[in-house]
């Protein structure tokens, strides 16, 4: 069964200056679905993502056509900022990007920026988000250790525990384990199959074997357009389309 | 074999260029401590420190008290950086992080120029500008003080610490930033809570070495400060410094006289100072081009 529909994407063309970058993108993101997005490199799965939180502000001279909605409002609109966006929508890098910090304040930093003083609900708070991202029993003695002491996959973790510390409604995945091991990357994996219960999930990832065992959806990008969109299990046995079937199958990209 | 000889021709071209700049630092820090050397035996250590003035021409017994002129290099140089300091990193945080990269192309530049300014201008405008700035200010007779001195020199001290801070800013992560922004910080906060730190050893450094530039500048505190030789009382008394003390007196000193030896005293405390000071900035700034 279909859950509600979270985010939408309609019509949407994205230039970097004159350079194109996506063509006419239509998409539906589920709640409380894994949606993956696979591709080739430079096919715009990325810049897709970052659309999706309004990372793409970012970058000089990016120009957007068609709408983006969350739960039915745009989040493109002028008066909408982007601050109120990224606190709902939430974002893991493809290179694990703690900050210099205690693995304490890397978690803390995000409640203390929108405003909360309270002392005990922000620990309270640090403790709930490491367990939840499973990173708890890891650093319960080294709270406030440097985070860039701990290994590449708890350094990723610890980006998600600092994420769900804001309680987004949507979280982004970037390739969360571009950079990782095969065991953290497990790890990872299991952790999104968790967050799902609660969040809507979207991964972009190289890995195609991790997109059909995380996802629910699947979405095929390929030189700025949305090949293909379906559910995953659909994707990776009956593709519709031909390119989409050489992809998954290895034959180019 | 031709070919070996003009190799190592150049090779020793190279090394004695490089032999020739360490063997004018240790030249000059040799001249320097053999010209002091003399007065330790005129005057110990503990009357340097004792003695609550720099007397020298006294018609019965002179002095010879460091502490006046020590105290008033460290007031102008304190008082420089608390103007410099803040002004230097807001206006490295404007240049690295929100001025669009026209405003930038302007302004780096121009804050290039401010360093090339001959001091003597600003002391100059020290006397005619800040100094009847200051009498207006505070209703004081004379403008010329450590007040007058800490904003010339902090003028000084901003180009060198705006445009190494604006570095150490730029080789933050970009990661970090984003990191930031993705949690729903504005741009004041993640620069203020996540880059200035990131970037901390490297700020320090600009500080340093802009601390180095003020505390060694002579002409600019020479005119703004009104080098009254006395315990300073006030950062709008007079002060006269370390530098302006050599810069003033040397010329005028009779030889091989303790007085002279003295001044080669102040020379060498100077030199010892600035020397730590700018080891101290390179110890910050490797740490910050190690940590990124």
């Amino acid at each position: 069964m279909d859950n509600k529909i979270r985010m939408k994407a309609r019509d949407v063309n994205f230039y970097y200056g004159t350079a194109q970058i996506l063509n006419g993108i239509n998409l539906d993101i589920f709640a409380n679905n894994v949606t993956a997005i696979i591709g080739p490199s430079g096919c715009g799965k990325s810049t897709f993502i970052r659309l999706l939180n309004r990372m793409h502000e970012l970058v000089p001279n990016a120009r957007l056509e068609g709408s983006i909605t969350l739960d039915g409002s745009d989040i493109m609109a002028d008066a909408v900022d982007p601050v109120e966006i990224r606190r709902k929508v939430g974002m893991v890098f493809q290179k694990p990007n703690p900050f210099p910090k205690s693995i304490f304040e890397n978690i803390a930093y995000g409640l203390e920026i929108n405003g909360t003083r309270n002392k005990q609900f922000i620990e309270d708070k640090v403790v709930e988000s490491l367990k939840k991202a499973v990173l708890w029993h890891e650093v319960e003695k080294r709270l406030h250790d440097s985070a860039l002491r701990l290994s590449g996959g708890q350094q990723q973790r610890l980006c998600i525990a600092r994420c769900l510390a804001i309680e987004p409604e949507v979280i982004l995945f970037d390739e969360p384990c571009a950079s990782l091991d095969p065991i953290s990357t497990h790890k990872v994996e299991e952790l999104i199959l968790e967050l799902k219960k609660v969040y809507t999930i979207v991964i972009v990832t190289h890995n195609m074997q991790q997109a059909a065992r995380v996802s629910d959806h699947t979405g095929f990008f390929y030189m700025g357009k949305l090949v293909e969109f379906g559910r995953t299990e659909d994707i990776f046995t009956r593709p519709r389309e031909k390119r989409t079937e050489d992809y998954i199958t290895g034959r180019f990209g | 074999m031709n070919r070996r000889i003009k190799e190592k021709i150049i090779e020793g071209f190279f090394f004695l260029n490089g032999i020739i700049v360490i063997g004018i630092l240790v030249g000059i820090f040799v001249i320097l401590v053999r010209n002091a050397w003399p007065a330790f035996h005129d005057v110990s250590i503990g009357d340097m420190i004792r003695w609550p003035n720099w007397n020298p021409d006294a018609y019965t017994t002179p002095t010879y008290g460091v502490l006046p002129m020590l105290m008033s290099t460290l007031m102008v140089t304190l008082g420089s950086l608390a103007v410099a300091v803040p002004v230097g990193i807001g206006a490295a945080a404007y240049l690295s992080d929100v001025a669009s990269p026209r405003v930038r192309e302007i302004a780096k530049p121009v804050v290039e120029i401010l360093a090339g300014i001959p001091s003597v201008v600003l002391g100059f405008l020290g006397i005619v500008l800040v100094g009847p700035m200051i009498c207006k200010l505070t209703g004081r007779y004379n403008g010329l003080n450590a007040v007058n001195g800490s904003i010339l020199l902090a003028v000084m001290a901003l180009p060198t610490i705006i445009s190494l801070s604006e570095d150490a800013l730029g080789s933050v992560p970009r990661s970090y930033e984003e990191a930031s922004l993705a949690l729903g910080a504005n741009k004041w906060q993640t620069v203020i809570n996540v880059k200035i730190p990131a970037a901390a050893s490297g700020i320090l450094a600009a500080c340093m070495l802009g601390m180095g530039r003020a505390i060694g500048e002579t002409m600019t505190v020479l005119m703004a400060t009104g080098n009254a030789a006395e315990f300073p009382g006030s950062f709008l008394g007079p002060v006269k410094t370390m530098t302006a003390t050599i810069a003033i007196e040397l010329g005028e000193v009779a030889y091989h006289t303790t007085h002279y030896y003295m001044l080669f005293v102040v020379g060498l405390m100077l030199f010892i100072i600035t020397f730590f000071i700018n080891l101290a900035a390179d110890v910050f700034f490797h740490k910050h081009t190690r940590a990124h």
